[in-house]
């Protein structure tokens, strides 16, 4: 499985994504630059965290523009894996590749902790394969993650199973107390509704090292990679 | 102003210099200097960077260690040893009076500051700490300040993408005008691979790379030199203007220029921008330089001494090898950022300043930097009445209160003991993958050197009541914490930075709290063999309103790194499992001296410091590194803040479970729970250690107690229920978020 990983100006969790899918998975991985076009052959394309042109204007608003963005739109619709976390999440809402759109926290504070999610899509190869009765501890850092879709989005989604995580307790109890940032729904993360572009706030990558004593992030890729359906 | 009109003293007194100071400028020029000159000289021997008022005391410090590979002074941070090929780059600084009048960006571009002075050595930044001062947290102003600092460390340090691993936040009314804020950043080299501030080959062109340069931040050196005052809020517009984006953009640049051979040199441009960038480079290098002014990239129209001046966020000066500058544009080019060539290094030891070619300033570079030209003055000082009076104190005068729960209870609520998640959560402390701390923490930061056996451990401290109270002692107490800190983390202590904040250096009072720290200071830096790499010193922390002056503590704060030398050394301060023994490394005393509950549940504020004996701290510290090499300590915790009653219930926050314990009879059992007599850890051991423990402990005769056991989440204090750590978790979690946002 090959992962090529954008580097946007001011992206700052591509290296830690690279670590994880190259050093600890030991996928083939490239670093994607922004100005570039050609996405080197990957399998899946990764936007990660950071604040890609310091997210100035609204985060991912700017970076939607980037030359290799035109390419990875291309990619994701002749049916090319994507996932984007955190600011690669506001950039694929931005790119229209994802539905719905993220707001500033209801705090108006950047948050940055450990909390839990559900995984609620059976059918998304990202949490396809974990167990969807307990939550996962995956950490959150940002300041617009505020999940927002309309109603009609919001039935969409649940038709199609395209909620991937929603803030849940440990026991994965889904409820207003551990809605760290007034998501809809608890929202935490979604798919488009042919299942290979996957966007979610919440950092797998910074769960996923057993240096660091926690490795449910790891769970997630497995899973994503394990249904990945490669030419 | 005419940068070319001929200076006055008038002027000169404006800019902070004093006559003397203007007549030996007139005499190192053999002439009155011009407006522009007279601008250099008065950043450049400001305290903020000549270090005129401290550097006799400074250089008293202990510099050398094993692991030194640069020492203080001689770049824009300290250079540490670790092992593996690699150094480690660290440093603190001070931003406290712009973050008094205009907290967002005062803070924000602290954290750009030191950063820079990390990443121009060629070191990639992978850790921040803070250390965070404030009045009362009741007060209006306290609450803006606090929310304005750290939403500005915040969204500085969340977007350039380096993680805060630690820090301290203190409350107290004498930070109430003038707070303090100081941020640390380390960071990674290679060894052999950094970059130096200097500057050297006659015909080598010097750069400017980064921002365009605008009026923000101009005269900030002497602004942070002048005691705050109520006309203090005039001087916002010395107060620089931070881009987080333009800094990580900078950073990306810079480790891919650091990968190149055609740097000589460079330096960052914080205090006093140009001007202090190639006087520095210049005197450092024994080269002179021409700048051309005009060829700077400005964001509006200037004056040549403002652009000399202006203290423009996220810039630095570079000196290329001739020939290779296409390598340097291309690399610019490719992160967006501008890069122009403004200048070329000469013959001798002259700087000129040039405006559309004619030479608008001229001056030895040597005659403006601190160990040059720059004054050095011997102050005076005396010691001042309250020192003698605080020793004066003494327990008996302070009666025992009978319902020692309910204080306990109220302890766990005061702001300088309760978490202080509320602010931190605002930080991103995860970025980067380093944090080792961020599922199970440990006293000091960690941080993972991936690839390496290795981590690195890093503390900020300062204890400033203690060091307000006797400043020579408090000052070794806070390196003995800091230090404390790292080997309750698994790490061997390696070397030091300070960010020294005082008063005004001209009151005598103040300037003996400042001999009795660094003299405090070198001691115990002697004994834990950690060498003073370099810091900062902010003289003048205090406020002046009417005819009232009021310093802050004295508050010299340590930052410390040490090294894990390997990763199964990592100590964690939680309870790991119910029925571990709860021993105290230390002794048990009867000392409540400047305790948080002696101020704080009995209004006592005229005390000397506890209990501390410098040679007993080592000895303490020295056990516990062999204790976990020999693996028999499921848990490590110093005491400090709160005494031995918050050290066993952080314990307990962080896993949960509880602790039963039998206070020793011979003492006032107040004392015992809320004392902060120095130099006492708290370490779990499991039953099967019980018999090793003791008899590693019998080896050195340091003084050690079983206090309890750990339990399943209950407490209990001589076999009297006292509740379950959730209850206190609840309490503890909350307190300050709720004054805050009140």
């Amino acid at each position: 499985m090959k992962f090529g990983v954008i580097t946007f100006p001011g992206s700052n969790c591509d290296q830690d994504m690279i670590y994880v899918l190259g050093t600890i998975m030991g996928h083939e991985t490239v670093n994607l630059w922004h100005k570039d076009t050609d996405l080197q052959g990957v399998d899946c394309v990764v936007l990660p965290g950071g604040f890609s042109y310091g997210d100035y204007l609204r985060s991912g608003a700017i970076a939607k523009m980037s030359p290799i963005m035109g390419s990875v739109v291309e990619f994701a619709n002749n049916g090319g894996y994507v996932l984007g976390v955190c600011n690669g999440f506001q950039i694929l809402t931005e790119s229209g590749l994802l539905p719905g759109a993220l707001r500033h926290n209801d705090s108006h504070k950047f948050i940055c902790k450990n909390v839990f999610i559900k995984p609620v899509s059976k059918s998304a190869g990202i949490s396809a394969d974990l167990d969807h009765t307990r939550g996962y501890k995956i950490p959150i850092a940002h300041g617009e993650g505020n999940y927002y879709c309309s109603q009609e989005t919001l039935a969409e989604l649940k038709a199609n199973d395209q909620i991937l995580f929603q803030y849940s307790t440990a026991e994965g109890e889904v409820g207003p107390a551990v809605n760290p940032n007034g998501a809809i729904e608890n929202i935490a993360g979604v798919s488009n509704a042919a299942k290979n572009v996957f966007g979610m706030m919440p950092h797998p990558e910074r769960a996923a090292d057993a240096e660091l004593k926690n490795e449910d992030g790891l769970e997630l890729f497995k899973s994503m990679i394990a249904h990945m359906v490669v030419a | 102003m005419n940068s070319t009109a001929v200076a006055t003293l008038d002027q000169a007194q404006e800019m902070g210099l004093r006559p003397e100071e203007f007549d030996k400028i007139k005499e190192i020029l053999g002439r009155t200097p011009n407006y522009l000159e007279l601008s250099v000289y008065g950043v450049m021997w400001s305290e903020h960077c000549s270090y005129k008022n401290s550097i006799v005391w400074l250089k008293k410090l202990p510099k050398k260690g094993p692991h030194m590979l640069v020492e203080a002074g001689e770049e824009n941070a300290g250079l540490v040893d670790i092992g593996d090929g690699l150094a480690c780059c660290f440093k603190i600084e001070s931003h406290n009076h712009p973050s008094a009048v205009e907290p967002y960006q005062g803070a924000a571009t602290g954290v750009g500051g030191i950063n820079r002075d990390i990443f121009t050595m060629g070191a990639r930044p992978i850790a921040q700490l803070n250390s965070l001062r404030f009045g009362k947290p009741t007060e209006d102003r306290t609450k803006w300040l606090v929310k304005g600092v750290s939403k500005g460390i915040g969204d500085y340090g969340n977007a350039f993408g380096i993680p805060i691993v630690g820090g301290e936040v203190y409350f107290d009314e004498c930070y109430h005008q003038n707070p303090l804020v100081n941020a640390f950043s380390a960071g990674i080299v290679e060894v052999g691979k950094e970059i130096s501030a200097t500057s050297s080959g006659v015909g080598n062109p010097v750069f400017i790379v980064g921002s365009a340069t605008g009026k923000d931040g101009i005269h900030g050196a002497s602004f942070a030199s002048k005691d705050l005052d109520e006309d203090s809020s005039e001087d916002i517009p010395s107060v620089q203007v931070g881009d987080p984006f333009q800094e990580k953009l900078l950073l990306e640049a810079t480790m891919e220029l650091a990968t190149t051979d055609a740097v000589i040199g460079m330096q960052d441009m914080g205090a006093a921008g140009i001007t202090c960038s190639s006087c520095e480079m210049s005197a450092s290098g024994e080269h002179g330089m021409d700048i051309w002014l005009d060829k700077v990239p400005l964001r509006q129209n200037m004056e040549p001494w403002e652009i000399l001046l202006s203290e423009s966020q996220e810039r630095m000066l570079i000196v290329v090898e001739k020939g290779k500058e296409q390598k340097v544009l291309d690399i610019f080019d490719k992160w967006d950022l501008e890069c122009e060539e403004i200048g070329v290094v000469t013959q001798g030891g002259t700087v000129n300043y040039y405006w559309d070619g004619e030479l608008v300033g001229s001056l030895p570079a040597e005659s403006a930097v601190l160990g040059g030209g720059a004054p050095v003055y011997h102050r005076e000082w005396s010691e001042p009445a309250y020192y003698q009076e605080y020793k004066k104190f003494h327990i008996s005068t302070v009666e025992e209160p009978a319902d020692l729960k309910a204080v306990a209870t109220k302890m766990v609520a005061l702001p300088n003991i309760a978490s202080k998640r509320f602010i931190y959560e605002q930080y991103d402390s995860m970025v980067g993958t380093r944090n080792m701390g961020t599922n199970d923490p440990s006293d000091a930061g960690v941080v993972n050197i991936k690839g390496t056996d290795k981590a690195l451990a890093m503390s900020v401290d300062c204890n400033s009541r203690f060091v307000n109270a006797d400043p020579e002692v408090g000052c070794a107490m806070a390196v003995s914490e800091a230090a404390r800190n790292i080997t309750c983390s698994g790490g061997i202590p390696s070397a030091v930075t300070n960010c020294l904040n005082f008063g005004n250096p001209y009151n005598p009072e103040v300037y003996w709290q400042f001999v009795g720290s660094i003299k405090g200071m070198s001691a115990a830096c002697e004994k834990f063999e950690t060498p003073v790499t370099g810091g900062n010193v902010s003289f003048y922390n205090q406020t002046q309103i009417g005819d009232k002056i009021e310093p802050v503590f004295p508050t010299p704060t340590i930052g410390m790194i040490g090294v894990v030398e390997d990763k199964k050394f990592i100590t964690t301060l939680s309870y790991k499992t119910k029925g571990d023994l709860i021993f105290m490394i230390g002794a048990n005393r009867e000392d409540i001296s400047s305790s948080q509950y002696l101020v704080n549940i009995h209004g006592i504020t005229n005390s000397s410091t506890p209990h501390f004996d410098l040679e007993e701290e080592y000895a303490n510290q020295r056990q516990v590194q062999m204790l976990i090499r020999e693996g028999v300590l499921n848990s490590a915790h110093d005491l400090s803040e709160g005494g031995l009653w918050v050290g066993l219930l952080e314990k307990g926050f962080a896993s949960g479970l509880g602790f039963d314990i039998t206070l020793p009879a011979e003492f006032r059992k107040d004392a015992v729970l809320f004392g902060e007599a120095a130099s006492r850890i708290l370490v779990t051991v499991s039953e099967e250690n019980k018999d090793k423990f003791i008899d590693l402990m019998m080896l050195n005769g340091c003084d050690f107690d079983l206090m309890g056991h750990v339990t399943k989440g209950g407490i209990r204090v001589d076999d009297e229920d006292w509740g379950s750590v959730s209850d206190y978790q609840e309490i503890y979690d909350n307190a300050l978020g709720a004054i805050l946002s009140a």
